[in-house]
C-alpha cells in the first residue's frame, strides 16, 4: 500500500464513518420534533416516550458524529497539507460558518436532551427545532466547501500566491447549492427509511403496536416525502455534472464514445483495458435527456479525454449505479406505502409491506455511500477539480498505513459498540419477554455491519405478524401489553 | 488594527475557553478514574452530569481553532499538522475514545460490565488526550522552519516534539486541566462529603500545577528559549505573571476557607492568565521561528469577511452559550431528576 494511497483509503474510511452519523443529526431531530409536537397538540403519552426514545438513540449518534468530525477537521491538515495549505482561505467561510453551526447544535442539543425539566414544553420544542435547522446548515455548508473542490470558483492566483479571493463566490461556487440540496433530502430520505425499518421490525416482532405504528408513520411520512424529493435534486445535480465535469458524468455512465442522443445504460461493468462497458441494458436517448433536458444534445466520453485525467471508472460507474437503484426502491416503496396510507388501509397491519421496509432499512445509507464515492473518486485524479492533484496535495508523511490501520481497528470497535448499545436501547423499553438484552448484545456483536433493524428482522418475521393483524384504536392496552414507559422516560409528562 | 492580529487574537481566545470548558471536562475525566471506595459510584455521577449536558458545545472551541488557523494561517496549519502528524493523530484517537466511551457509559440501559468498561475508557482516554494536547502546543514554540526545496516545513516527524519542553507543556496542561475540574466540582456537588472529598482534591492538583509550571519553565531553557526569553523580559511579563500568581493564591485560599464560588472563579482567571500569557509569549510567531503571524497571513480580502461573520456569529453566539449555562449551572436542579439522560 502506498502512502498516497493509504491517505486516500483514510479519508475515504473517515468520511464513509462520519457520513453515517452526521445524516443522523441532521435528520433525526425532524423526526424527535414532529413526535413531541404531536404529544403536546393530542396530549398522548406514546408519542412522548417516542420523542424520549429517539432522542436517546440520537444521543449516541450525535456524540459519535461530533468526534468523528473532529478527526476529519484534522485529517484535512494531517494528510493534505498542500491542498490546506492552498485551498484554507478560500474556502474559509462555510467553514467558519459551519463552527457556528455546529456550536448552535450542539448548545439545542444540550437543552434538548437533558432539559426536559429544567426548560418550559415550548422551549424545549425550539431547542428541537433550533437542532434542525443549525444540523441542516452544517451539512449545507460543508458541501458547499466539497463543492468548491468540484468546481472551483471566486479566487485568482498568480505564481502559486493567492491574490485575490471572493469568499462569496467561492462558497457558492456551482455546485454548492443542488449539491447540498441533493445531501439534505438524501438525509431525510435515508434516516426516514432506517427509522421505518426497525419500528417495522419491531412490529413485525409483535412488539407493542400502538407505540410502533405511531413511529412508523412519522417516519416513513418523513423518509417516503423525501424518497420522491431526493430523485429530483439529484437530477439537478447531474445537470451540474454534465456542464462544468464531463468526464465524471462520462465515468459516472460508463459511456466511452461520444455520443449524440446517447442511451442511459443500467447496470454494466465497465472494462477499462478495452475501453467498453459490457452487460448493460440500454435506454435510448435517456442519458441525453436526463443530462441535458434534449434527446439528441451530444454527451462527451471518456475516451475524448487523456488517460491520466481519468478517474477509476468502474468504481464511478457501479457506484452512480448503485445510488440510482437504491433511490428508485424507495421511491417504488414510498409511492405503495402513499397509496395504502390514503387507500386508509393500515401498513402495520400488513407484514408484506413491513417485511419489505425493514429490507429497505439501509438503502438510503447505502445511497449515500455511494452517491458520495461517485462524487469524490469521480473528482479524481484531481483533489481540486483542474487545479491540484490528489498526489500532489498527500503528506510527506511516511508510513501512513499505521495511522489508516489504528483508525480502522477503532472505528471498527465504535461500530458494533453503537450497533448493540441501540439494539438495547430499542429493546430496553419493550416490556415482556421478546429479546433478553444478553442475547440482543451477542446477535449484534455477530451481525456487525448490518443493521439493528435488518438482524431483527430477520428472526423475527414469523413470530408476532399474525398479532398485529387487528387494527386499530384500541392501541396497545389491546395487545396485552403494558404500556408503561420506563421510569425515566416519563418525567416530562 | 490589522485584520490578522485580530484573527490571531480570536483563535487565542477561543483556546483560552476551551481550557476553561472542555479542559475542565477531561480533568472531570481524570478524576473519575480516581474515584475508589464506598462512594466511587456517586462521585462518577456527579462527575458525569456536570459533563453530560456541555461537552459537545465546549468542544466546538478546539474545532474553531483548528478552521481558524486554517484559515487565516493556512501555510502554519499546514505545517503543524505535518510535523506534529504522530502526536495530532494520538490526541484525536484520545477524543474519539473519550467522547464515545462517555456517550456509550450513559446510554447503556443496561448498567452491566460493558458500561463499567467504557466508563474506564473515558477515564484513562481523559488522563492521555490532554497531554498529547500539551505535547503539541509545546511543540510549535522551537524547531519549525520551512525547507528551502520544498517550501514544507523541514522535519523528520520526530524532532519538534520528541523532547522534554513539549512532555513538559503536556503534563502542565493535565495538571492545569485536573485542577480547573475538581475546583469546579467543589462548586456542583450538593453532598458535603463530596465538596470536602473535591476540595482535598483542588488543593493537591493545585500543587501540582505549579511543580509542573515549574518543570515547563525550566524546559523552556533548552526546548523553547523565544518562550522562556518572553515569559522574563517582556515589559509585560511582570505584571502577567504576578497576576497569575494572585489568582492562585486566591483560588487556593478560597478552597482552604471554603468559599467555592469565589475560588471558581479565582481558577478560571488563572487558567485564563496561564494560557494567554502562553500566546503572548509566543507572538510574534504562530510557530516558531519560522512562520509568523504576519508572514503567513491570509490576505485582507479572506480576513476580513472571516472577522465580520466571526463578529455577527458571537452577537449570536454569546446570550446562547449564557442560556445554556444558566439552565445547566446556575439554575438549581428540579427535584427527582435522574443522572442526566
Ligand atoms: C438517499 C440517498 C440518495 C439517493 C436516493 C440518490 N442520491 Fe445522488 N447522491 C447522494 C445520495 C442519494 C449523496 C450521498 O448525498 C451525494 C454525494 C454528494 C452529494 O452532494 O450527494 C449524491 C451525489 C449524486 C451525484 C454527484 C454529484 C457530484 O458529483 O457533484 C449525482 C449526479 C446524483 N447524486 C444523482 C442522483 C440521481 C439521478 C438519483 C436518482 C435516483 C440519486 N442521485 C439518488
Ligand atoms: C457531506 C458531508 C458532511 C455532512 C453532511 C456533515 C454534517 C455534519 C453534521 C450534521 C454534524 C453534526 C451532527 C452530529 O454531531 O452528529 C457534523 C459534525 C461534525 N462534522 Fe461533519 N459533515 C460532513 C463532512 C464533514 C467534513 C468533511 C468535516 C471536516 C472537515 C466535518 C467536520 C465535522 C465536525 C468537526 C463535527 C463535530 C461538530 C460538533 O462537535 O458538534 N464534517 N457533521
Ligand atoms: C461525508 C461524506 C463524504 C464521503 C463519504 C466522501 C468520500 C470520499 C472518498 C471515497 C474519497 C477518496 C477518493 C479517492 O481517493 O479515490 C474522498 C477524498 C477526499 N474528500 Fe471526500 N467525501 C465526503 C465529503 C467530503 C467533504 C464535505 C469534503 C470537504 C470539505 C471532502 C474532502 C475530501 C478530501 C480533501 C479528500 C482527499 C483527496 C482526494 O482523494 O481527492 N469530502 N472522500
Amino acid at each position: 500500500m502506498t502512502d498516497l494511497f493509504a491517505a486516500r483509503a483514510q479519508m475515504a474510511f473517515s468520511l464513509g464513518f462520519h457520513i453515517i452519523f452526521a445524516v443522523v443529526g441532521v435528520a433525526m431531530p425532524l423526526l424527535m420534533v414532529i413526535a413531541e409536537h404531536l404529544y403536546r397538540r393530542s396530549g398522548d403519552p406514546e408519542y412522548l416516550e417516542l420523542a424520549k426514545r429517539w432522542s436517546k438513540g440520537a444521543a449516541i449518534m450525535f456524540a459519535v458524529g461530533a468526534v468523528s468530525g473532529t478527526v476529519l477537521s484534522f485529517e484535512l491538515g494531517l494528510l493534505w497539507p498542500t491542498f490546506m495549505a492552498y485551498a484554507g482561505p478560500i474556502i474559509g467561510m462555510p467553514f467558519s460558518l459551519e463552527g457556528f453551526a455546529f456550536f448552535f447544535e450542539a448548545i439545542f442539543l444540550g437543552i434538548y436532551l437533558y432539559g426536559w425539566e429544567r426548560v418550559g414544553p415550548r422551549a424545549h420544542l425550539a431547542a428541537g427545532v433550533l437542532v434542525l435547522l443549525s444540523g441542516s446548515a452544517s451539512a449545507l455548508f460543508v458541501v458547499c466547501a466539497n463543492g468548491w473542490m468540484n468546481t472551483p470558483a471566486g479566487y485568482s492566483m498568480v505564481g502559486g500566491e493567492l491574490v485575490s479571493v471572493d469568499l462569496w463566490a467561492a462558497m457558492w461556487n456551482p455546485a454548492a447549492l443542488v449539491e447540498g440540496l441533493h445531501m439534505l433530502t438524501a438525509s431525510f430520505a435515508a434516516v426516514g427509511f432506517a427509522v421505518a425499518g426497525i419500528h417495522a421490525a419491531m412490529l413485525l416482532r409483535g412488539a407493542r403496536r400502538s407505540f410502533h405504528s405511531r413511529a412508523l408513520a412519522i417516519a416513513l411520512s418523513v423518509g417516503g416525502v423525501f424518497a420522491f424529493l431526493s430523485p429530483l435534486t439529484g437530477d439537478l445535480a447531474a445537470q451540474q455534472v454534465a456542464e462544468l465535469q464531463p468526464l465524471k458524468l462520462a465515468a459516472m455512465e460508463g459511456l466511452w464514445e461520444d455520443e449524440a442522443g446517447a442511451p442511459l445504460l443500467i447496470g454494466g461493468l465497465p472494462d477499462e483495458e478495452a475501453e467498453v462497458t459490457r452487460y448493460g441494458i440500454e435506454l435510448p436517448y435517456a442519458l441525453s435527456l436526463l443530462a441535458t433536458h434534449d434527446p439528441h444534445a451530444e454527451i462527451r466520453g471518456i475516451k475524448s479525454f487523456p488517460a491520466e485525467e481519468r478517474p477509476p471508472i468502474a468504481v464511478t460507474h457501479i457506484a452512480f449505479q448503485i445510488m440510482v437503484a437504491c433511490g428508485t426502491a424507495m421511491m417504488l416503496l414510498a409511492g405503495f406505502a402513499g397509496i395504502q396510507a390514503l387507500r386508509r388501509r393500515p401498513i402495520a397491519a400488513q407484514p408484506r409491506l413491513l417485511r419489505a421496509l425493514v429490507l429497505a432499512s439501509p438503502l438510503g445509507v447505502i445511497a449515500i455511500e455511494a452517491g458520495w464515492t461517485v462524487t469524490e473518486v469521480g473528482r479524481q485524479p484531481w483533489i481540486i477539480y483542474g487545479v491540484m492533484r490528489t498526489a500532489e496535495a498527500v503528506t510527506p508523511m511516511p508510513g501512513l498505513i499505521v495511522p489508516f490501520t489504528g483508525f480502522m481497528v477503532l472505528y471498527g470497535v465504535l461500530g458494533i459498540a453503537v450497533v448493540v448499545l441501540l439494539r438495547r436501547q430499542v429493546f430496553a423499553a419493550e416490556p415482556g419477554p421478546l429479546v433478553p438484552p444478553e442475547a440482543a448484545g451477542e446477535a449484534a456483536g455477530k451481525a456487525a455491519g448490518a443493521t439493528a433493524g435488518e438482524a431483527a428482522a430477520v428472526r423475527g418475521t414469523d413470530r408476532g405478524t399474525d398479532r398485529g393483524t387487528d387494527q386499530g384504536t384500541a392501541r396497545g392496552a389491546a395487545d396485552g401489553v403494558l404500556r408503561q414507559p420506563s421510569s425515566e422516560v416519563d418525567h416530562g409528562a | 488594527m490589522a485584520p490578522e492580529l485580530l484573527l490571531a487574537g480570536v483563535i487565542a481566545t477561543a483556546l483560552v475557553l476551551y481550557t476553561l470548558t472542555a479542559g475542565a471536562d477531561f480533568g472531570g475525566g481524570v478524576w473519575a478514574l480516581f474515584a475508589r471506595g464506598p462512594r466511587a459510584e456517586d462521585e462518577r455521577r456527579v462527575i458525569g452530569r456536570a459533563i453530560a449536558p456541555i461537552w459537545e458545545a465546549n468542544h466546538v472551541w478546539l474545532i474553531l481553532v483548528i478552521v481558524l488557523l486554517f484559515v487565516g494561517f493556512p501555510r502554519a496549519f499546514a505545517a503543524i499538522t505535518t510535523a506534529l502528524h504522530i502526536p495530532l493523530t494520538l490526541m484525536l484517537m484520545g477524543v474519539v475514545l473519550r467522547g464515545s466511551a462517555f456517550t456509550f457509559n450513559a446510554y447503556d440501559p443496561k448498567r452491566g460490565d460493558g458500561a463499567r468498561r467504557w466508563s474506564r475508557v473515558f477515564a484513562v482516554s481523559s488522563l492521555l488526550t490532554p497531554v498529547a494536547l500539551g505535547v503539541t502546543l509545546g511543540a510549535v514554540s522551537g524547531g519549525f522552519v520551512p525547507d528551502p526545496a520544498t517550501g514544507l516545513v523541514g522535519t523528520d516527524f520526530l524532532r519538534q516534539w520528541l523532547g522534554p519542553y513539549p512532555f513538559a507543556v503536556g503534563l502542565f496542561t493535565l495538571a492545569l486541566f485536573v485542577f480547573l475540574a475538581a475546583v469546579y466540582l467543589v462548586d456542583e456537588a450538593e453532598d458535603p462529603e463530596l465538596k470536602a472529598l473535591f476540595r482535598r482534591r483542588a488543593l493537591v492538583s493545585g500543587g501540582l500545577c505549579g511543580v509542573t509550571a515549574l518543570l515547563a519553565y525550566v524546559a523552556a531553557e533548552g526546548g523553547a528559549p523565544q518562550i522562556r526569553e518572553g515569559l522574563q523580559g517582556s515589559s509585560w511579563a511582570l505584571p502577567l505573571h504576578l497576576a497569575t500568581g494572585l489568582a492562585a493564591v486566591v483560588a487556593l485560599g478560597a478552597l482552604w476557607t471554603a468559599r467555592d464560588r469565589l475560588a471558581k472563579l479565582a481558577a478560571m482567571a488563572q487558567g485564563a492568565l496561564i494560557v494567554a500569557g502562553w500566546c503572548f509569549a509566543q507572538y510574534p510567531y504562530i510557530a516558531v521561528p519560522g512562520y509568523t503571524i504576519v508572514g503567513e497571513a491570509a490576505p485582507p480580502d479572506v480576513l476580513w469577511p472571516v472577522l465580520i461573520a466571526l463578529a455577527l456569529g458571537a452577537v449570536l453566539l454569546v446570550p446562547t452559550l449564557a442560556y445554556l449555562f444558566v439552565v445547566f449551572k446556575v439554575r438549581p436542579a428540579p427535584a427527582g431528576e435522574d443522572d442526566g439522560h
